[in-house]
């Protein structure tokens, strides 16, 4: 927790790079998800998480269930940067023989708790595992959760949001990439998912909405979630897709498709010369 | 030889729904082993989960009207290392929620033990939607999961026990009618093994849950013109006893697969691929002809859609012939 902020900003800032190279070797995968998250990423693994790389199944580890599996580019940076395997492994992405696959595997990626890849699913596995820690083991570790904002289409999602409201599941933490976009085109248009808020409210969860790109307020969020003991806390991360490459901020259009060579040469120089453009101070 | 029920052919013969065991078993598990939950969509009686849940209340989780969360849930209890026990009707869970079962139980190795009631067409008068004809065959696909499709109450009860002790994923198909209890607390049963409950040289019959009543029945009469059936319980769907199947139709030389299950895809299926590449002979597939059921009472739909001894009798002479 101790973590300086600044050197959070710049950890985000390498996460984003990493993707970009990730990626544009892959030849495959998606970009605008994975950048947009870059800052909700850093923000849990260095500045709220419990865990240890060396002992990825550490008994009292907070459990972290990736919902949308698509974005795994930044969650596979990111376990890199935390010291989950070598940092030279994202190269491999999408590569046969691979531990990191086009959609997150949990038996052979190390720090992950759960595969992903079809919609809805996360929400109800890290539910399961709250109760349990919860009402069986009685434990303290936590659970969060990252799930799109797309994937509020799946009845599961829902499934899942009201079993939690019943059983009070306060150990758990959910963080929702509201970045506004899905492949076919602005998630408003393709099926309305707003009132967000006021569903999840209606359903007994505390929502929070943050700057999904201030890292300090990610954290301010998820630390106060720690301290409601009524019911489980939903961070609404507002995003911006494609974060911190100007071509591909907004756009839809990069949500399902990889940087073409020259087109990752200009976002890297982008990243690269960001400067602190993306910033946590409260105004 | 296995010993099964001394009165096996008597009118009076004890009857029971399949899904008892279950219960039964269920509940022993609640005493024995700790980690074992349960959770069920609003169906916690029907599905004989209410004796666990009243003996065990902090291990039975109401889930509602939510088989897709059930499978989720179930993953994340597995993960945490309990042994949930998920339970609906088979229409709905494995029905509704494969892709779930597929990616958060199987893919991601999660030790979830998923109980499909009501299966088969004898489920009767509730019509095609509730009559899950084709569980088997979307589980048994799956790679990872353990298929079981015990014949009797006794036998589930045994099948239950058995699935705690699995470590895996395992679907278990009940059904809903009551059925003959015609194999004893000594009827040998384990994961992966088939058991021959009648011996005989001129036709193998292979089957699962009530048919292989029928097919003891089926087999009794065939005796009577000079047939002598070799019946099978296939209660482990999947690991299949490929060498007992084997075995019996080196001697035999055709076989008759006998379910409560779409033709396509099921137990004659799960036989008709270990024979073939191993030892092909004649087969005729007892089962649902590629249709949707309907209304009707229990053994009328079983006699109707041709599931029954009478349906087997025939198969079984028409497959002779074709050896």
């Amino acid at each position: 927790m101790g973590a300086n902020i600044r050197q959070l900003e710049d950890k985000a800032n390498e996460i984003r790079q990493d993707i970009i190279k990730m990626l544009v070797h892959a030849g495959s995968g998606h970009s605008a998800g994975p950048l947009g998250m870059a800052d909700v990423f850093t923000a849990l693994y260095f500045g709220v998480m419990n865990y240890d790389p060396q002992n990825p199944k550490l008994p009292e580890r907070d459990r972290f269930v990736l919902s949308c599996g698509h974005i795994c580019p930044v969650w596979y940076a990111t376990l890199a940067h935390a010291g989950f395997f070598p940092h030279s492994e994202l190269a491999t992405l999408r590569k046969l023989g691979t531990r990191l696959h086009g959609h997150p595997h949990n038996e052979v990626l190390p720090g992950a708790e759960n595969s992903s890849g079809p919609l809805g699913q996360g929400l109800s596995q890290a539910a399961g595992m709250a109760y349990s820690g919860l009402y069986w083991d009685k434990k303290p570790w936590r659970v969060y959760c990252v799930m799109s904002d797309g994937e509020q289409q799946e009845g599961q999602t829902w499934e899942a949001a009201m079993f939690a409201g019943k059983y009070n599941l306060r150990n758990l933490t959910a963080l929702m990439d509201r970045n506004n976009i899905q492949i076919d085109g602005y998630t408003e248009e393709v099926m309305p998912l707003e009132p967000l808020r006021a569903k999840y409210e209606a359903m007994n969860w505390t929502v929070v909405e943050v700057d999904g790109h201030n890292i300090q307020e990610i954290i301010d969020a998820c630390n106060r979630a720690k301290a409601i003991a009524e019911n489980p806390t939903l961070i609404i991360c507002h995003t911006i897709p494609g974060k911190g490459v100007d071509f591909m901020e907004y756009r839809y259009e990069w949500h399902g498709k990889p940087p073409k060579e020259e087109e990752a040469r200009q976002a890297l120089k982008e990243l690269r010369t960001l400067g602190g453009r993306i910033r946590s101070e409260h105004e | 030889m296995v010993k099964l029920a001394d009165n096996l052919f008597s009118p009076d013969i004890e009857q029971a729904p399949i899904r008892n065991g279950y219960g039964e078993g269920l509940v022993i598990l609640g005493k024995e082993n700790p980690n074992v939950v349960a959770l069920c969509c609003d169906l916690v009686e029907s599905t004989r989960t209410l004796e666990f849940a009243k003996q065990f209340p902090e291990r039975y989780v109401e889930v509602g009207v939510a088989e897709q969360n059930l499978a989720g849930l179930g993953a994340g209890m597995a993960h945490e290392g309990k042994i949930p026990f998920v339970t609906s009707y088979a229409v709905f869970s494995p029905g509704r929620n494969w892709d779930q079962i597929r990616v958060a139980i199987c893919y991601s190795g999660n030790n979830v033990k998923i109980i499909g009631s009501h299966a088969g067409i004898s489920v009767g008068p509730d019509g095609a939607t509730h009559q899950a004809l084709e569980d088997i065959a979307i589980t048994r696909v799956l790679p990872r999961m353990t298929v079981l499709v015990p014949c009797d109450a006794i036998e589930a009860r045994k099948v239950t026990i058995a699935a705690a002790n699995h470590k895996g994923p395992v679907y278990i198909r009940l059904a809903r009618e009551k059925t003959p209890k015609f194999t004893t607390e000594d009827t040998p049963f384990e994961i992966g093994k088939a058991f021959i409950y009648r011996e005989g040289k001129h036709c193998t019959i292979a089957a699962a849950g009530p048919q292989v009543y029928y097919s003891l029945q089926a087999a009794n009469e065939l005796s009577k013109e000079g047939i002598e059936c070799e019946v099978i319980n296939l209660v482990s769907v999947k690991p299949l006893d490929e060498q007992a199947l084997i075995a019996s139709v080196k001697k035999t030389g055709c076989v008759v697969s006998a379910e409560e299950h779409q033709v396509t895809g099921g137990v004659g299926s799960a036989v008709a691929e270990a024979l073939a590449k191993n030892y092909p002979v004649p087969q005729e597939f007892v089962g649902m002809p590629d249709q949707f059921g309907e209304s009707g009472e229990p053994n009328e739909l079983i006699a109707k859609w041709g599931m029954d001894s009478k349906a087997i009798i025939k198969a079984v002479q028409a497959v002779v012939k074709r050896k």
